[in-house]
């Protein structure tokens, strides 16, 4: 392999990588505060395609409008599920709100199959994202570029809100005792509303950015990458922000390598993936930034 | 008197039944009108019953019958269906089900009755191996894969090749050896073999390795959704070269996901519903067009071939003896129907692959490839 292709495919590495780890800030987010896996992170995921998509073929509104109407629409749907489906289990045990972050994924899937239909739909990009650039041989896809840097600047949005504003204490209040801060006079349930707001929005926005990638869209697109995501959360440590976004350039580095190198693996692709996150699972829970976790869904 | 009224009435069936035996030739037609596939026979019978409409309905002066029973898209209900066609119906010939599975159940019924079965569209090897009454009016992947191949060297004139096949479908996995088998036999040479899963979307890796060995053309024959990503992917990567796919690129989806990057690639196909290959098969879209208002499809063609294949063979057999019409079958050469011409080897089909070019966003027709 020459220099140039082994290049080329440490680029294709980090650009999946890239969206990987955006994404699974979004699990890392939500469970650092609520200690819940959210498994229809990966099913707003996908809504947030279909509605940028919508407003651009339907509405006929610019490019950068139409998904900033996406994230938002993404963000009150985040929203209506903790309402809907997480708030009365407050205090069930963790399993059951397990099971129903499983079945909102599963309603949400079927849900888009019923209305929009199975069939694929090709999502329009702008030339900002589509344009092919050559850096020392290797062909650069424009999104490729854009993805780490929107999640950097993603992470010191997120930084700043939770440290820097007064919804941001309460959120660390709230993941270190609930009930406490309950005590203290903090409205807890929103609190709990504005989280699932800005994990969703983030899920939006990497939907988004994956259809501009992978330009076509589908009401199960979300399960692959929702899935590689977690792993890229678990390998990070869940709960940790940084560890994520390492967590999502180790995975997505870890499977085109294995394509690139060991091409009778191909159809291992996946597998390899999972066997990752199993072992991180028996060998060290807390991922490689986390602490010492106590206990783990 | 009553009992006088019954045996007039017995007679007068018994004459009834004799007379109309003499006058039509019977032929069952045991498709998928109801069930999971139901799309697929109903299909066919549209268009069996159009073909008639343009060729007529009788053969050897004697009237065509049609029984047709539904097989419910299942594999019982296919092989009850041909044994009450064969024993109850007494048909001399049967167009068979749509798809491989039910073939499969109905071709042993057929081979232990001697009744000729045509299928216009089971696609499984399994199906007429081995079989002497049983046929099928389409083309298998092996064909359509040494047409690709041919196609590529001839015409092409690619040296070297690559192929990214997807290994969870049986359809890509076959097309893609087929493929590569007959492309070194007629001299060129297959340099790199790589593979993708259902489902993936992301194909730089494999793509990257292609583009790293520089084929003059890459086969990929695969379903739509991941030939228009494959090309997407293949042309943002830098891919120059051609790129050639299979019948399986034929979805409205390879345009509106693949966009400007699916311009220029080819692939095979068992027709081509916008241009007739001959006379009869103009006639049949014209026709389509006039009484659905829509382009015809590829089932109804295929039910109509399969028809047409058998009217012929009774005709040359001059006679309706199942034994004599299997013999006529068989010893079909070049027969001209729907979808170009036919000739019928070992009861498969041979006929012309069509190859058409994707220019403006749509199919161009290019040309017809034969075996040789």
């Amino acid at each position: 392999m020459s220099w140039v292709t082994f290049f080329q495919q440490l680029m294709n590495g980090i650009s999946v990588g890239s969206l990987y780890a955006l994404l699974a800030i979004g699990y890392t987010l939500v469970y650092g505060i609520l200690g819940l896996i959210n498994f229809a992170h990966s099913d707003v995921f996908m809504l947030g395609t279909y509605f940028a998509f919508f407003m651009m073929v339907i509405f006929l509104l610019p490019w950068w409008l139409s998904v900033l109407i996406g994230v938002a629409l993404c963000a009150v749907v985040g929203m209506s599920i903790e309402r809907v489906a997480y708030r009365p289990l407050r205090n069930a045990p963790r399993i059951s709100a397990l099971i129903t972050a499983v079945g909102v994924s599963f309603f949400i899937e079927n849900f888009g199959l019923v209305t929009v239909g199975a069939r694929p739909k090709g999502f329009p990009r702008p030339d900002l994202m589509k344009n092919v650039y050559v850096l020392l041989g290797a062909r650069i896809q424009g999104v490729t570029f854009w993805v780490p840097v929107i999640s950097i600047l993603i992470l010191f949005v997120l930084f700043s809100i939770v440290y820097r504003t007064k919804i941001g204490i309460a959120m660390r209040a709230v993941s270190k005792d609930m009930e406490t801060t309950r005590l203290m006079g903090v409205d807890v349930d929103r609190i709990i509303l504005y989280t699932f707001a800005l994990g969703s929005a983030l899920a939006g926005i990497g939907g988004v950015l994956w259809a501009c990638k992978y330009p076509q869209i589908n009401p199960l697109m979300g399960i692959f990458p929702g899935w590689k995501a977690f792993t890229a959360a678990v390998v990070g440590g869940v709960g940790n922000v940084v560890g994520a976004m390492l967590g999502g350039f180790i995975i997505g580095l870890a499977e085109i390598l294995i394509v690139a190198f060991f091409p009778g693996l191909t159809g291992y692709r996946d597998a390899f993936v999972f066997t990752i996150l199993i072992v991180f699972l028996l060998v060290r829970p807390g991922g490689l930034m986390g602490e010492a976790v106590r206990e783990k869904v | 008197m009553r009992k006088l009224f019954a045996v007039v009435l017995c007679i007068g069936l018994l004459l009834s039944g004799v007379a109309s035996a003499q006058e039509t030739i019977r032929i069952g037609a045991n498709l998928e009108m109801t069930g999971a596939v139901a799309a697929y026979g109903q299909m066919i019978w549209e268009g069996i019953n159009l073909i008639r409409e343009i060729v007529g309905d009788t053969v050897l002066g004697k009237k065509v019958e049609l029984v047709l029973v539904d097989n419910k898209s299942d594999k019982v209900e296919a092989a009850n269906a041909t044994t009450r066609l064969i024993d109850k119906e007494s048909v001399v010939a049967i167009i068979g089900p749509a798809i491989s599975g039910s073939m499969l159940a109905a071709g042993p019924i057929c081979e232990e009755k001697q009744i000729p079965i045509i299928s216009a569209t089971a696609t499984n090897p399994l199906v007429t191996q081995g079989k002497k009454f049983v046929f099928r009016a389409c083309f298998l992947d092996p064909y359509q894969a040494a047409a690709a191949a041919q196609f590529a060297r001839e015409d092409l004139k690619a040296e070297t090749a690559a192929i990214l096949s997807d290994i969870a479908q049986d359809y890509c996995v076959a097309l893609g050896n087929f493929f590569k088998e007959e492309f070194e036999k007629r001299g060129g040479k297959v340099i790199v073999e790589q593979h993708c899963k259902t489902g993936d979307q992301d194909f730089s890796a494999q793509l990257t390795t292609i583009i790293n060995a520089n084929p003059d053309l890459l086969y990929v024959p695969n379903y739509y959704t991941e030939i228009a990503l494959i090309c997407r992917q293949a042309r943002d990567l830098g891919y120059e070269g051609i790129i050639l796919s299979a019948d399986g690129a034929d979805a409205p989806e390879l345009f509106s996901v693949g966009g400007d990057a699916v311009e220029g690639l080819y692939h095979t196909a068992i027709w081509d519903a916008t241009r007739g290959l001959n006379d009869i098969g103009q006639k049949y879209i014209d026709l389509y067009k006039e009484k659905f208002g829509k382009d015809p499809n590829m089932f109804g063609a295929l039910g109509a071939d399969a028809y047409l294949i058998l009217i012929n063979a009774i005709e040359r057999a001059g006679s309706t003896d199942p034994a004599k019409i299997r013999e006529a079958i068989e010893d079909t050469e070049n027969l001209d129907v729907v979808t170009g011409k036919v000739t019928i080897e070992n009861g498969d089909a041979l006929k012309p692959v069509v190859v058409r070019k994707v220019e403006g966003g749509k199919f161009v027709f290019v040309k017809t490839v034969t075996v040789e």
